[in-house]
Order: C-alpha cells, then sequence, then structure tokens
C-alpha cells in the first residue's frame, strides 16, 4: 500500500465533486412527501405595541392550511437562549413568535403555513397587524441618555450588561507616560451574508416520537440540545442534521427563533414543513456582527515603549440577546494586548439595548475590534512621537524566548515569533522602496499610503472553563469490516474542508488510502456528540479529537497484530499500512485484514471486545494564539476619494499546516471579508430603527473587482496545545486585515492631517476629509 | 390563482413539458418542477449570482426570469455540464485550484465562467474580475476563482486546438 505522506500537502478537496457537480443538498433541496411551506410575518416597525392580530384573510388563501401567532403557542416553546453568562446580565424574554410588542424591523409576528411558497408568501400580505408605534432608540449611546427610551420596561435603561477587566497601574502609568494618545473608534455593524441563507426542515414521527431538523446551522449538537430545551422534548428523541451548509462566519452559531418554530409546527400539523429565509430577511432578523463604539486611550514613553491602554465601549447589543450576544465583547477585552507587551490595561463594557436585531459572533467576534483598537493606536502613537510604524510595533513585541507570554489581560500566548512574520512581510512587499516611492508621489500630488498590522488573536476555542457550552471536541475512527475507514467528527464544516483534512490526517496515522476514508459529520443521530465548528477551533480541536482516535485504533490494531502473529507488542513494527514483526518485514498483517479479523472476533486476544473503532474526546489545555503581519499599499485620489489597492501582502502563521491550499483559502477570503470592513460595508439602520441596507444592492459586499491579488506566505511556529501543532486560520486574515487597510489609508491622507477615520472608507468619506482640508488651507492662504 | 400555461423547455438536452402558474419563476421551475437543485437561490433580487444559468446561449439569473419566458428555449444548468464521469474544464478548473469552499455560489460561478469563455478563449485577469462581477462569493475572495477560470481557459484552448467544440450540448 503506497501511501505518501499526507499532511502537509496540497490535497484537492474531496468534497468538491458534488458540489461543483450540482449535486449536493443544502437545507432547501431536500423535498419530503407531504412538506409544508413556511413563510413569515415580519415587523415593519422597530418598537410597537402589538394590539391585534387578524389572519381570517390569510387562510382564505387558496393552499394556505394554517397560520400561527404568538398567542397560538403562547408558552408551548421556550424562550430565544442566551448562554454566555454576565452577572449583571439582563435578558429580555424572546418569544419565537412576538404577541405583545416588537422591538426591531423583522421580529417575528406570525407565521403561514401552505401548500407551496408562493401560496405562503401570498397569504402574508393578508394578515393584518395593528401596531401601536412606540418611541424608537436605534444608536447605542443615546440609548444611554436619560431621554431615551426604555426598550424592555423590566429595567429602568437600556443597559443590557456590563463588563471591566483592569490590570496594573493604570492611574500611575497615564500621570507618567510622555504621550497619551486618545481616539474614538467606531466599529460599524456589520452583515455575515452567507450566501445561502438560513432555513430549516422539520420532520415529527408520533408513532416513534421523533423530531428531525435539518437546518442550516454551524453547531448540531448543540442546537439539539438547545430545541429540547425549547419544545420541552426529550433531548434524545431530536435529531439535527446539518446538510450541506452554504457558508457561516458565525451567523449560523447560534439558536434561533425560526429553527423551534418549525419543529413546533412539524409537531402541531404533523406534516414536515420548510422555511427558507429570503435574503431580505437575512438581513433583517439573521445576526449582525461588530457594532462598538468607543474611546481609547493609550500611554507611551517618548522612545515607543507603550506602558497602558484603556478603553471604554459601548456594545450595540440589539434588542434581544442571541446564543453569545454577551460573550462577543469581553473577547475584544482578552485580546487587548495585541502582540504586544503592554503592562497595564483596562476595558469597561457596556452592552447597550437598541431597537435593532442582535449583534452577535461575525467572523473574527471581538478580535478584530480588539486588533483594530491596538494596531490604530499603534500608528496613531507612533505618528504622535514622529517614529516609523515598523519601529514601534518591534519595540513592543514579546521576544520569541519570552513565550509562553502571559498578557495583563490573563492570557498565555502559546507560542510565537512576531518579529519573523514581520520581517518577512517588509522584505515581501518591498517596504524600503514602497516608502521612497511614496516620498516621490507626494511631491507630484499623488497620495499613497502603506499601512500595517501585526495582529496576534484566540482561536482553537478552547478549554471548556472558558466557554459558556463546552470547549472539547469528539471524534471517532471506525475500520469496517472491508478495511475502509470511517471518521466521525463533531465539528460542522460548512466550506472548511475538513472532510479532506481529517481524512488527510487519518490517511497518515493508519497508513490508508485517503480514497478509503469518508468524514461524517453534521448529524447528531450519527456523531455521538460534538460542539461544532466556530472560533476557528475545527482543526486544531476536531482533529486533534480524530487523530487520537485514530492512534487508539492503532494500538488496538497492534495487539490485534500481536496476538496473531504470537509476537510481543515491542516487536511489531508499522509501515505502508502493514504491521509486521520486527526483521520479517516480509509477511506483514494490513489493516484491512485486522479489521477482518477484528469483527470476526474469532481469535482475538482475550477478554478484548471485537470490533475495530475508537473514540476520543480532546479537550484543549488553552486557547492558541495564531498571529501574523499584514501590509497593505494602497493611493488614495483626493479628487474622487477612491482608494487603490496597489499590493497587499500576508504573512500568516497558524502553526502547523495540514493542507496549504485550504489554509490559503481561509486566508483569501478572511482578507477579502476584512476588507469588507474596511471599505464598504456596513448595517445602517435610520433613528426611526428602519434599515436602510436592506437588500446587497444597498448592503455592499466585495465583489470580485474590488479585491486585488492576495501575496501569501507564511511562518510556521506549533502550538504546543495540541498534537497536532495547528492553531487555526478560520478568522485570521480577517482580524489581519482590516487595520492594515485602514492604516494605509491614513497614512495616504496624512499631509491632509487626517489622523482617523471611521470605516467603512467610502469614497464619499474621504473626498469630504480632503475638501475640509484644502478648503481650510485655502482659507488660510486669503 | 392564475391559470397555468403550458411551456416547453429543453433542459441539458432533455425536453421538459409542464402547465406553470404564469408567475412562477424559472429557478423555481427548475428547482421545484424539474428537480434540478443545483442551482441556487441567494438574494432573489438577480444581485448575487447564485442562480445563473445558460438560456439561449446567454447567462442569465434565473430568479428574475419568469418560466414562461424560457418556453421553447434551450437552458444549460450547473448539471448538464459533465459527460458522464468526465468534469468540464470549468468544474476541474474550480476543483484543481480550490475554487470554492461552501460551493453555494459555485455553480452560478461556473455558468458566468462558461458565458465568459464562449466569448473570450483568454481573458486576463482584469477580465475575469469583470465578468464574475455579478457573481458574489463569500468564501473564497475569488483569488482561487480566477486561478480557476485561467486554468479552465488553459485547457480548453488546448482542446480547441483538437477541435473540441467548447459546447457539451
Amino acid at each position: 500500500m503506497p501511501v505518501s505522506k499526507l499532511v502537509g500537502a496540497k490535497v484537492r478537496r474531496r468534497e468538491d465533486p458534488r458540489l461543483i457537480r450540482g449535486l449536493a443538498h443544502y437545507v432547501d433541496d431536500i423535498s419530503l412527501p407531504g412538506i409544508l411551506h413556511v413563510a413569515i410575518l415580519r415587523s415593519p416597525y422597530a418598537h410597537a405595541r402589538i394590539k391585534g392580530i387578524q389572519t381570517e384573510a390569510a387562510l382564505q388563501v387558496p393552499r394556505v392550511v394554517a397560520v400561527f401567532t404568538g398567542s397560538d403557542i403562547g408558552d408551548r416553546v421556550g424562550a430565544v437562549p442566551v448562554a454566555s453568562q454576565n452577572p449583571t446580565l439582563r435578558v429580555p424574554k424572546r418569544a419565537v413568535l412576538a404577541s405583545d410588542k416588537v422591538c426591531f424591523v423583522g421580529e417575528a409576528v406570525a407565521a403561514v403555513v401552505a401548500e407551496d411558497r408562493y401560496a405562503a408568501t401570498d397569504a402574508l400580505d393578508r394578515i393584518r397587524v395593528d401596531y401601536e408605534p412606540l418611541p424608537v432608540v436605534s444608536d447605542p449611546e443615546k440609548a444611554l441618555g436619560r431621554e431615551s427610551p426604555v426598550i424592555h420596561s423590566e429595567w429602568p435603561d437600556n443597559v443590557a450588561f456590563r463588563w471591566t477587566l483592569k490590570q496594573g497601574n493604570l492611574s500611575k502609568v497615564f500621570k507618567d507616560a510622555d504621550k497619551v494618545v486618545k481616539q474614538r473608534l467606531v466599529h460599524q455593524r456589520l452583515a455575515p451574508i452567507a450566501l445561502e441563507p438560513r432555513g430549516v426542515v422539520a420532520r415529527y414521527f408520533p408513532g416513534e416520537g421523533e423530531l428531525t431538523l435539518w437546518s442550516s446551522t454551524q453547531i448540531p449538537h448543540l442546537l439539539k440540545t438547545q430545541l429540547s430545551l425549547m419544545l420541552k422534548l426529550p433531548e434524545n428523541y431530536v435529531r439535527v442534521i446539518a446538510p450541506e451548509v452554504g457558508g457561516g462566519f458565525g451567523s449560523k452559531l447560534n439558536v434561533y427563533a425560526e429553527e423551534a418554530l418549525l419543529g413546533y409546527l412539524a409537531m402541531k400539523l404533523n406534516r414536515p414543513v420548510k422555511w427558507i429565509e429570503g435574503r431580505r430577511e437575512n438581513i433583517q432578523a439573521t445576526i449582525h456582527g461588530r457594532g462598538q463604539v468607543g474611546e481609547v486611550e493609550v500611554a507611551a514613553e517618548r522612545d515607543g515603549t507603550i506602558l497602558g491602554l484603556q478603553y471604554r465601549v459601548i456594545a450595540d447589543i440589539g434588542a434581544y440577546h442571541q446564543l453569545l450576544t454577551p460573550g462577543i465583547p469581553p473577547l475584544t477585552g482578552l485580546m487587548l494586548s495585541g502582540a504586544y507587551k503592554i503592562p497595564a490595561i483596562s476595558i469597561e463594557v457596556t452592552g447597550v439595548f437598541t431597537n435593532k436585531m442582535s449583534t452577535d459572533a461575525y467572523r473574527g467576534a471581538g478580535r478584530p475590534e480588539a486588533t483594530y483598537v491596538v494596531e490604530r493606536m499603534m500608528d496613531r502613537v507612533a505618528r504622535e512621537l514622529g517614529m516609523d510604524p515598523v519601529k514601534i510595533r518591534r519595540k513592543n513585541f514579546p521576544k520569541p524566548k519570552e513565550f509562553p507570554f502571559k498578557t495583563a489581560t490573563g492570557l498565555v500566548y502559546d507560542s510565537g515569533n512576531y518579529q519573523l512574520a514581520l520581517d518577512k512581510a517588509l522584505k515581501l512587499v518591498g517596504y524600503e522602496k514602497w516608502k521612497r516611492q511614496q516620498k516621490r508621489l507626494r511631491s507630484q500630488g499623488r497620495y499613497l499610503g502603506i499601512g500595517l498590522s501585526t495582529y496576534v488573536e484566540i482561536c482553537a476555542m478552547g478549554p471548556s472553563a472558558a466557554m459558556p457550552a463546552g470547549g472539547w471536541e469528539y471524534g471517532a475512527v471506525r475500520v469496517e469490516p472491508t478495511g475502509k475507514v470511517t471518521i466521525l467528527t463533531g465539528v460542522s464544516p460548512h466550506g472548511q474542508g475538513q472532510e479532506t483534512s481529517f481524512a488527510q490526517i487519518v490517511a497518515d496515522e493508519l497508513g490508508v488510502e485517503i480514497d478509503d476514508i469518508t468524514v461524517i459529520h453534521g448529524d447528531t443521530a450519527v456523531v455521538a456528540s460534538g460542539i461544532g465548528t466556530f472560533g476557528s477551533r475545527a482543526t486544531a480541536v476536531g482533529g486533534t479529537a480524530v487523530l487520537q482516535a485514530a492512534q487508539r485504533v492503532k494500538e488496538k490494531a497492534r495487539e490485534i497484530a500481536a496476538h496473531l502473529f504470537e509476537a510481543d507488542l515491542e516487536d511489531l513494527v508499522f509501515a505502508d499500512g502493514k504491521f509486521s514483526v520486527k526483521g520479517v518485514p516480509k509477511k506483514g498483517i494490513t489493516l484491512e485484514q485486522i479489521a477482518l479479523e477484528a469483527h470476526m472476533a474469532r481469535k482475538l486476544p482475550k477478554k478484548m471486545e471485537p470490533g475495530l473503532s475508537a473514540t476520543a474526546v480532546f479537550e484543549p489545555s488553552n486557547f492558541t494564539f495564531p498571529f501574523g503581519a499584514h501590509i497593505c499599499v494602497v493611493e488614495v485620489d483626493p479628487k474622487s476619494g477612491a482608494v487603490e489597492i496597489k499590493k497587499y501582502v500576508a504573512v500568516d502563521d497558524c502553526g502547523k499546516v495540514i493542507n496549504p491550499l485550504l489554509v490559503d483559502g481561509q486566508i483569501q477570503g478572511g482578507i477579502a471579508q476584512g476588507l469588507g470592513q474596511a471599505l464598504y460595508e456596513e448595517v445602517i439602520y435610520d433613528e426611526n430603527g428602519q434599515l436602510l441596507t436592506g437588500s446587497l444592492m444597498d448592503y455592499a459586499l466585495p465583489r470580485a473587482k474590488d479585491v486585488p491579488r492576495f501575496e501569501l506566505a507564511r511562518t510556521e511556529t506549533p502550538t504546543p496545545v495540541n498534537p497536532l501543532g495547528a492553531k487555526g486560520v478560520g478568522e485570521a486574515g480577517t482580524i489581519g486585515s482590516t487595520p492594515a487597510i485602514v492604516n494605509a489609508v491614513v497614512d495616504a491622507l496624512s499631509p491632509f492631517g487626517v489622523t482617523h477615520i471611521d470605516m467603512p472608507l467610502r469614497p464619499e468619506k474621504i473626498w469630504r476629509l480632503c475638501q475640509a482640508k484644502e478648503a481650510a488651507s485655502a482659507g488660510g492662504r486669503r | 390563482m392564475a391559470a397555468r400555461t403550458k411551456v416547453s423547455i429543453r433542459i441539458n438536452g432533455t425536453a421538459y413539458s409542464h402547465e406553470v402558474e404564469p408567475r412562477l419563476l424559472l429557478v423555481h421551475y427548475l428547482r421545484d418542477v424539474v428537480g434540478l437543485t443545483g442551482t441556487h437561490i441567494g438574494c432573489e433580487t438577480s444581485i448575487c449570482g447564485a442562480c445563473t444559468i445558460m438560456l439561449n446561449g446567454a447567462a442569465v439569473k434565473s430568479c428574475t426570469v419568469l418560466t414562461v419566458q424560457a418556453d421553447g428555449g434551450e437552458v444549460l444548468t450547473i448539471e448538464g455540464l459533465a459527460q458522464g464521469e468526465e468534469l468540464h474544464p470549468i468544474q476541474e478548473g474550480f476543483w484543481e485550484c480550490h475554487g470554492l469552499q461552501c460551493g453555494y455560489c459555485t455553480p452560478g460561478m461556473i455558468l458566468s465562467t462558461y458565458q465568459l469563455l464562449l466569448r473570450d478563449s483568454k481573458p486576463s485577469e482584469d477580465e475575469i474580475r469583470h465578468a464574475i462581477d455579478g457573481n458574489l462569493c463569500r468564501c473564497t475572495g475569488y483569488q482561487h476563482i480566477v486561478d480557476a477560470v485561467q486554468y479552465a481557459a488553459k485547457k480548453l484552448r488546448q482542446k480547441a486546438v483538437g477541435n473540441r467544440i467548447l459546447d457539451p450540448i
């Protein structure tokens, strides 16, 4: 059996053939006999009392089967859950259908069930809801004001929670510092926009008492637990299947009202039901990300040594919490040391209710905010001190020998070599050459900017003690009687490619052909347990579980081989997929033969259980901390405000790489998303809480023409936290890129006296800044 | 409820005939009536391009075409691209170059590429990016997609030398 070493190789994806042929099954591709279609009526008001709902006319629409409102459901379905905890947390009850009042545009108020989706949609127009509009607050800063309407009357104000972290002698460092730099920063709200919107199919078998729910989710096992609680069903009668999932980015790391609603409808009507989210619904009622407004202060010495950082931030929660909403801003707080030695750090978070959809985990989830704060401020401080942005970063990096490095925020960075990644990026981009070019072009009235970001992020979530719902992961490896290998994993890939990378790991470990391996995920009835895919954890945590299960299988196979050869365990060697006795390499026994023996179970060692399979649950001892250096070169045209990216270099270190093709794909896609935040994307609600960016025409996703070719390179610093040495790479690109791009644009505009611009850096905003400066200097000349 | 209209459409070389509501969108016809679910719906507003198919030789976004408009026409969807087990060079390019992650935009992206390569056998990177500007991808950052299109273009040029035409139908 010729087997090459697959870990580290560019193996093309095994999931692709079904996808490129159009043969994969996403939720909407699942059809069941007698299936009914559900359409959801959503509130057009950001804040209103529901005085009555008339559904009779909707029921008259041909092919409509039923209409449900919040009062029809009552307490039969529990509230939408929040898993992240905090002693100050206020949790307003979020029913799956609102019955008394609505608190954001897009909140569900009624559901129509019909024989086909057109009829269901027709009937939505016939439902009459009598709304009494209430005063609205959509701006999180205003929501804290005395005059603000209070959204949830159970509490005296709109504070959703508070969270603080203080370490080091802040008052002293800020008093003694040579320089204190302050900046207000806005992290605008973003919409994750997975290309496949959410969708649910639910089927109930009353005889068996079994509810099966197909959902476009990142967390089938967590969803199964929560559904059983919401629907008051025993958990062992609930099965959740995540079929092909068309992107998530955190937006499907949640438990949504519609998931429980569909389960309820399937049971109530005793028919399978399907709901497919429209894009307009997706922007209204799927979680948003970011949404922080803060003031940051940094204290530094004249030589660039950073002494302390304070961040007071308002987190825009929206009207309700979703699963992890209050858990996101603390991640910002924990990562405020960035890639630097900062002895004193504080963060004060105030979570604020607003009449908007909830914020929650969107690719990066709290870390892009931290990285943006730190990386923007490194540039601000460097500028104030007249230092090169490279020099101030080098000055404050922990040295490689200082790892494991403990931050003031209490984290222990596992491993790193930040200088190396930066040096490599500087060389790759040609930093000095661009500096000279910048100087030369400025004299010609052209504005080049060079922006850096040397990020570190927190990944491989994580030790269970630090997670809201477990941080371990489950893996199993089973060698079938015919020698084929089945991997079961609790992670739930939806584009990341673990059907390939996990097979690579096991192929190497067991010495079998990769084509003889299959990877099963996303079905709670098949995969015994799991946590899911998020927080760049799948390979580092889930891959390790799979590796450990494979190692256990191999140990059992070794015992069987030793028994068959009547040899000592220590005398057995494993090579090319065969066990043989030391010195007798020709007389080997393959894993396939051992598997058959294990299943026939006639000649097994005494007391050994038949079969050849093993499970493992990996509990990580720490997070991992991938890092890297991104450098972006832009040219800004002050006459139009347009930003052109001339060069983009990214050197990322995600520890040990299993499949470079997949890692490059994650980085490139991640950078494009970070670029989207820097330049284009913003969820905008007006002062009445109306969503102004409710379609992809108004919410600007980067297109092929907006994105440059990225030049990628790597350094490889393995993590000691898991035996694979892999750190995780799903979010790195998004975290690293945004500040590099903004820093580049601000650098380009420094001749205009610009020291900061809030994102997104749309041409109109840049043009205004340049105009204002030119007008001022023209005024000065007069 | 509106009266039904009869439509006859050739899809991937097979003739189909159905009575449909005049308002039925072509994408719903393909997916729900014919059962070809490889064509996806990502926005219902012609912006994302996930539903792109070929209709009478032109790439169209099937979420904003009525089925009745396709009556008598010829449709090519993602399912019709491979010939048996043999992948179309564009599909091969997406596989070889890791031009997809979640795969949801991929059928539309492949069909837009198909249109591009019908028109231009040797597009530049700029031309490729322009041609797929109406197809959104949230996963890849487009770079590997561009590589995939270049791979396919090269492969097709080599095939054309052997006097094979692009269109598999």
